[in-house]
């Protein structure tokens, strides 16, 4: 093996490095000699500069997605854009009704922020998935009624890298007149997104899923028609009164850099981590008992998410030391509870306990992905000889037969 | 999660790992936990004519945790008398592998094995023994 460098990094749906064209571009807006002013100053071209710097930004942010600049919003993250546009949408609208309806396999963003308006006195549906991960529209379509305000779903799954068809969940919430909340965290750079044409309302960006910095992010408002959201931070008026506090240059600069660089190179970029990602598949689904989990087609090029039967997942992770993966989600992985995307999609948890997140970036080598399955195989072996399920199940003893203790 | 450098020891080499026959009389097989929580650990104890643990082999479904524990456990009844053995406490178990307070149901599960091991040998033979709690 050549000089491959270890631990290899498989885990870019958690976070991706700031690409260093970016850093350059931020490294501009930070000291004396740079573009360190307020953009908010208007009285001097210290202000003015940075301000110009910023609106560059917004013109790239909305560039890769089809919006109007003027329809995007800074935020600090996906986080807190997903909070603005389900609280800022729930707050304004609540005359017209206190029902949302989201769904079960959704990030801890969108979750907690409807547990919050649940406590707020809004009632929440909280839609199921099918096996592969995706909503059903039809069950959706049941679950609007009048007093309906909001839906939120989000674009690409950050577990299981399955892509929900916002379009038609789009067109449905339009029929009714019902705001549409998307968390696109996970899809810039990986799924082609054209605002001009989706019938989106709300939709929350992410720079650091994207070779941006950490701590930016942003919020679309779609202009026409009009969207009306709630400010959930007051101060100077900042982001139109939407979102008051100094904008930071440096992070915006870097999240526009780094979409740009999406947008013009995502062609290229994709085919080429696609077929990485299948080479990585046909190398681990050459063992037995080994499941993808989400749907095979509808799914992003970069993410592949596998359950190992018959080892437990903390210690296949640890055994997999020379490679950074996430054990369901990376929020989650500090519990010891299954994730719950996979129970969600009616996993058993014994497969749920045992599935791996692999996610492949920019930086990633065919030789990478060949030594990756070669750790993988090792590790997987070995924990099966440990396992007395596997010992079972060559046994032909069907584990579901076995009443189990629980404790 | 950080793991002690005896949990890495014992994961990295875990001792006494297989399985003897099951319906080997001088055996005796514990099996405890469940897929579904995470954890299935299964004890067996090959014992002598004199009641003495001459060998003991694990294989455990579980963290890494769970199978330290179980391997210690391994080399820690072989030698030891029934009576000796199921005096074996979880929390010698954790302290000597340090485990943190998040793991401490792995040495717990490692004194059902033990105890339901042992109690398995002991209704083989017939011994009149006051009902075991199973885990
Ligand atoms: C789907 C999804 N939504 C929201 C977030 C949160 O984004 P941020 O880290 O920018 O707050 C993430 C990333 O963890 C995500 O994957």
């Amino acid at each position: 093996m050549s000089d491959l460098k270890l631990p290899i990094y498989l885990d870019y749906s958690s976070t991706t490095p700031v690409d260093e064209r970016v850093a350059e571009e931020m490294k501009k807006c930070l000291t004396r000699d740079g573009l360190f002013g307020n953009p908010a100053s208007r009285s001097h071209s210290f202000g003015w500069d940075a301000e110009k710097a910023v609106e560059k930004a917004r013109e790239q942010v909305a560039g890769l997605v089809g919006a109007d600049p003027r329809e995007i919003i800074w935020t600090s993250g996906a986080t807190e854009a997903d909070n603005l546009a389900i609280k800022g949408a729930a707050h304004f609208y609540q005359r017209k009704g206190k029902h949302i309806i989201t769904v079960k396999t959704e990030h801890k963003a969108v979750l907690d922020t409807a547990r919050q308006l649940e406590r707020e006195g809004y009632e929440v549906t909280y839609l199921g998935v099918d096996e592969n991960g995706l909503v059903d529209l039809q069950e959706l379509q049941d679950t609007m009624r009048d007093d309906t305000i909001l839906v939120s779903v989000m674009h690409v799954n950050n577990e299981i890298g399955v892509i929900q068809d916002i379009e038609a969940i789009g067109n449905l919430c339009r029929e009714r007149g019902i705001v549409f909340h998307v968390d696109a965290a996970q899809s810039t750079g990986k799924v082609g997104i054209d605002l001009s044409k989706l019938p989106v309302d709300l939709m929350s960006f992410s720079a650091h899923k994207t070779y941006g910095p950490k701590g930016i992010g942003a919020l679309y408002v779609r202009r026409k028609p009009r969207v009306r959201i709630e400010a959930q931070i007051h101060g100077g008026g900042h982001e139109r009164g939407m979102r008051s506090g100094t904008l930071a240059p440096h992070q915006i600069v870097g999240m526009g850099e780094a979409f740009r660089i999406a947008g013009a190179e995502m062609g290229t970029e994709l085919e080429r981590i696609r077929m990485l990602r299948d080479r990585l598949w046909e190398g681990l689904n050459d063992m037995e008992e080994v499941y993808l989990n989400g749907d095979k087609e509808r799914r992003v090029a970069h993410n592949l998410n596998v359950s190992f039967n018959f080892v437990e997942g903390e210690s296949l992770i640890m055994s997999l030391r020379d490679i950074a993966v996430s054990s369901g989600s990376a929020c989650t992985s500090a519990s010891l509870e299954p994730s719950y995307v996979l129970r969600a999609l009616g996993r058993d948890d014994e497969l749920a306990h045992s599935s791996i997140r692999f996610s492949i970036g920019r930086h990633t080598t065919v030789e990478e992905v060949d030594h990756t399955i070669d750790i993988v195989h090792k590790a997987v072996g070995k924990l099966r000889e440990l396992s007395p399920l596997w010992e079972m199940y060559q046994e032909g003893i069907d584990l579901k037969s076995i009443e189990w203790a629980a404790h | 999660m950080a793991y002690s450098d005896k949990v890495m020891d014992h994961y990295e080499n875990p001792r006494n790992v297989g399985s003897f026959d099951k319906s080997d009389d001088a055996v005796g097989t514990g099996m405890v936990g469940a897929p579904a929580c995470g954890d299935v650990m299964k004890l067996q104890i090959k014992v002598n004519d004199d009641g003495v643990i001459e060998d003991a082999k694990f294989k455990t479904y579980g963290c890494g945790s769970a199978i330290a524990s179980s391997s210690l456990l391994t080399e820690w009844v072989r030698g030891k008398s029934l009576e000796e053995a199921s005096q074996i406490k979880n929390t010698q178990i954790a302290e000597e592998l340090a485990l943190p307070p998040v793991k401490i149901h792995c040495s717990v599960l490692a004194e059902d094995a033990i105890k339901a091991a042992i109690s398995d040998y002991q209704e083989k033979h017939g011994a009149e023994e006051p009902e075991q709690k199973t885990a």
